[in-house]
């Protein structure tokens, strides 16, 4: 590795990383940042400092992201730590989560806006009950790539054997999941094999080592550039001689792309205008495309504020106030059904009750289970009905438009995270083998 | 043929705007918080691509130590000019002579002081959402804090108890009383904020080029001389060519040695940097948790 600037151009890879306790996740992330060279002397001081409190004298890697005190003590990750490094060739954001699972909560919050989730299991133990609801969680945050890290190969002697045995289930398994691409990596991230550099202890691995997936994984085309979705989010009105006339609606593109002289529809009103500039502080553009942070300048002076939603008018999404959609639980508060709570969702804040829990979901059989309620970390399929009407898509086709949050009105805590669910077909299956589709 | 990708700094840009724009909408007394740092410079120009051509919809705070670097406040001042944006500036002395903070007998470091004088100043103006120039790369405690920082009446954060924060969806909701601090810059890293710099051609206190200046070495590092730090008897002494790589109390701004004299020089050398920016901060030595320490306090 050379030294890591990334030339300005350089793309961002957010990933989001899952295991067990003791799969040596935070080892992993210690590594990639040590042999990335983004440990610094004075961390690797405080490492040694602290070294003898946890690391029985060694130095202990997962020192350097468990951050919180109540962690260090435990030796234990408990909340979701960020942490960056980049290559010449990519930044990396990563969303280091806990793996057990009273976190369940944490790891759909680091997978929320992840790229990739990087998977840990243990060579020993192979694929085991939290190896499955990681990949499940994946699935169901529609998380565009997952890595396998086959870890502690050196504990297994390096047994080609036992990565492909683990390989080859978790392939069973991962079919009934919806994820596009999967690569496997067998690694021991405590000797540093397979991580920057092609391990000498596995020649038979083909693949390239974990930190060069993580440069050349293809994401470009995981943002939604098809459907055009503009939520307004804040009205920009210069109450100035000089901008008399000016009224920018500001808002950061959640999907497609959109250009001068597009005509665009306002939801839910339904009301029509036309583009006619994009404005930024460097000046005006011809194209806006999602995640960029720009104002539209619209031909009519109509009646547009923050929470409506500008599309265009052969791409609408769904417009209504009743909503399916699976949520994940996050408060030891269960869910109360018929209650009312505060929701988010694009720029739109509004009021949903709860009228149908469909299901909870084993997360380790992936099996529907009938269920009066959802606790702290469970998911499942719920009905609501919104106070004002959304325009929204399925979660599947677009995070930022099928995505929401529900609050507690009393507490302002945030108690789940909702994914809306799929438009049912409009013929229905004729056979149904009982599978459930996630 | 366009490409529709961004590179890290404008998704990194348009994310903080989103931010920026997201507290604008959902608080009624927002507030940012300028110090003339390099980190606040960037929000500066962050609010500018937020805003304009309208005014900023929130004033700018500065919390003064009066432990400054000279250079810094002139700075503070020219800038909030520039820009035609209201400062609000409240200080440790008056803090101190109004009996809301309270000196430590031997501390000369006046980082810990600001906590009380900030809480009053929030309290003054009822100011709901403090936008803070905070990264999560600077500190263990701040790589888990979430971009809408939750503080209780007392203005204090309890880092086991942070909401969840899904996509790009921000919990905006707070009591009276309580307020929100929100950190646009969560994701960046030093690094980011100097390409920032050299890509947006921002202009920045002249401390963070060198020039020569007497320091004294103490704690492993140089500390520059100053009315607030005298060398005590034995003291390693030089006058040197330094630059400051990070900016807080005078008294415990540790400088490097460098030679960079533009912005594009100060980026290959952070680049091949061996320490960490806080490296050069005593305060963050004391202990591994020192950070989290303040920061449930109510520090920024």
């Amino acid at each position: 590795m050379s030294i890591a600037t990334p030339a300005p151009s350089t793309e961002l890879l957010r990933f989001v990383t899952a295991g067990s306790v003791d799969d040596g996740k935070s080892t992993l992330i210690g590594r990639l940042l040590f042999d990335s060279k983004q440990i610094f002397e004075d961390q690797l001081e405080a490492l040694e400092r602290s070294s003898d409190l946890t690391g029985g004298g060694r130095i202990n890697l997962a020192n350097l992201t468990d951050g919180l005190r109540a962690e260090r003590e435990q030796g234990i990750t408990i909340d979701v730590a960020y942490r960056y490094f980049a290559t010449p060739h990519r930044k990396f954001i990563v969303a280091d989560s806990p793996g057990h699972v009273q976190y369940t909560r944490n790891m759909v919050t680091g997978a929320s806006t992840a790229n990739l989730m990087l998977v840990l299991v243990d060579a020993r133990q192979g694929i085991i009950e939290q190896t499955r609801r990681h990949a499940y969680i994946a699935a169901l945050l529609r998380i565009p790539h997952l890595v396998l890290c086959i870890n502690k190969m050196d504990l297994v002697g390096y047994s080609e054997e036992i990565y492909s045995r683990i390989s080859a289930e978790f392939t069973r398994f991962a079919t009934r999941l919806d994820i596009r691409d999967i690569a496997f990596i067998p690694v021991s991230a405590l000797n540093g094999d397979n991580i920057v550099d092609p391990s000498t202890h596995m020649p038979w691995h083909k693949g390239p080592p974990l930190l060069r997936h993580l440069e050349d994984v293809y994401i470009a085309s995981d943002q939604n550039l098809t459907d055009a979705r503009f939520p307004v989010q804040y009205v920009l009105r210069p109450n100035s001689d000089e901008h008399h006339d000016f009224r920018g609606y500001a808002g950061q593109v959640a999907g497609g792309v959109f250009r001068v002289g597009d005509d665009v529809v306002a939801l839910p009103s339904g009301r029509t205008t036309r583009i006619t500039g994009i404005h930024t502080l460097e000046g005006p553009r011809q194209t806006a495309y999602a995640p960029m942070s720009v104002a539209l300048l619209l031909a009519d002076d109509v009646d547009i504020s923050r929470g409506d939603m500008l599309v265009k008018p052969d791409n609408v999404p769904s417009v209504g106030q009743d909503i399916e959609a699976d949520v994940s639980w996050m408060s030891a508060r269960p869910l109360q059904l018929n209650g009312k709570y505060a929701l988010k969702h694009a720029t739109r804040n509004t009021r949903a009750i709860v009228r149908l829990l469909r299901h909870r979901t084993n997360i380790d059989t992936l099996e529907p289970e009938p269920a009066a309620t959802l606790g702290l970390n469970d998911i499942g399929r719920i009905r609501l009905t919104t106070l004002t009407p959304l325009a929204f898509d399925s979660y599947r086709r677009n995070r930022q438009t099928g995505g929401f949050i529900l609050v507690d009105e009393a507490t302002n805590e945030t108690v789940a995270a909702g994914m809306i669910a799929d438009p049912p077909p409009a013929v229905p299956p004729a056979v149904s083998d009982g599978g459930y589709a996630i | 043929m366009e490409t529709y990708i961004l590179s890290h700094l404008e998704a990194l840009e348009a994310e903080s705007i989103h931010i920026l724009r997201e507290v604008a909408a959902e608080f009624q007394r927002p507030v940012l918080l300028f110090s003339g740092g390099k980190d606040s410079i960037c929000m500066l120009r962050l609010a500018e691509k937020a805003f304009r051509p309208a005014r900023f919809p929130f004033p700018l705070l500065h919390i003064d130590t009066g432990h400054n670097f000279p250079e810094l406040i002139a700075f503070r001042d020219r800038r909030a000019a520039e820009l035609g944006e209201k400062l609000i500036v409240r200080t440790v002395e008056e803090a101190l002579a109004q009996g809301i903070a309270r000196a430590t007998p031997g501390e000369s470091s006046r980082n810990r002081l600001q906590t009380p004088t900030l809480l009053a100043a929030l309290e003054e103006f009822k100011f709901d959402a403090a936008l803070g120039g905070a990264r999560r790369d600077e500190e263990k405690a701040r790589a888990k804090e979430r971009v809408f920082s939750f503080r209780d009446a007392f203005g204090q954060w309890d880092p086991k108890n942070q909401r969840p924060e899904l996509w790009n969806l921000f919990n905006a909701r707070i009591n009276p009383g309580e307020h929100m601090r929100v950190f646009p810059l969560s994701n960046w890293t030093e690094l980011d904020i100097w390409q920032y710099i050299l890509r947006e051609r921002l202009e920045i206190p002249s401390i963070y080029f060198t020039h020569r200046r007497e320091v004294v070495r103490r704690d492993g590092q140089w500390l520059p001389v100053s009315p607030l730090l005298q060398p005590r008897p034995k003291e390693d002494v030089r006058t040197l060519a330094v630059r400051v790589r990070t900016i807080g109390d005078i008294s415990c701004t540790g400088c490097i040695e460098s030679a960079a004299n533009n912005v594009a020089d100060i980026i290959t050398e952070i680049a091949a940097a061996r320490v960490t920016e806080r490296g050069g901060r005593a305060d963050d030595k004391r202990s591994e948790t020192s950070m989290e320490d303040r920061k449930r306090e109510g520090y920024f």
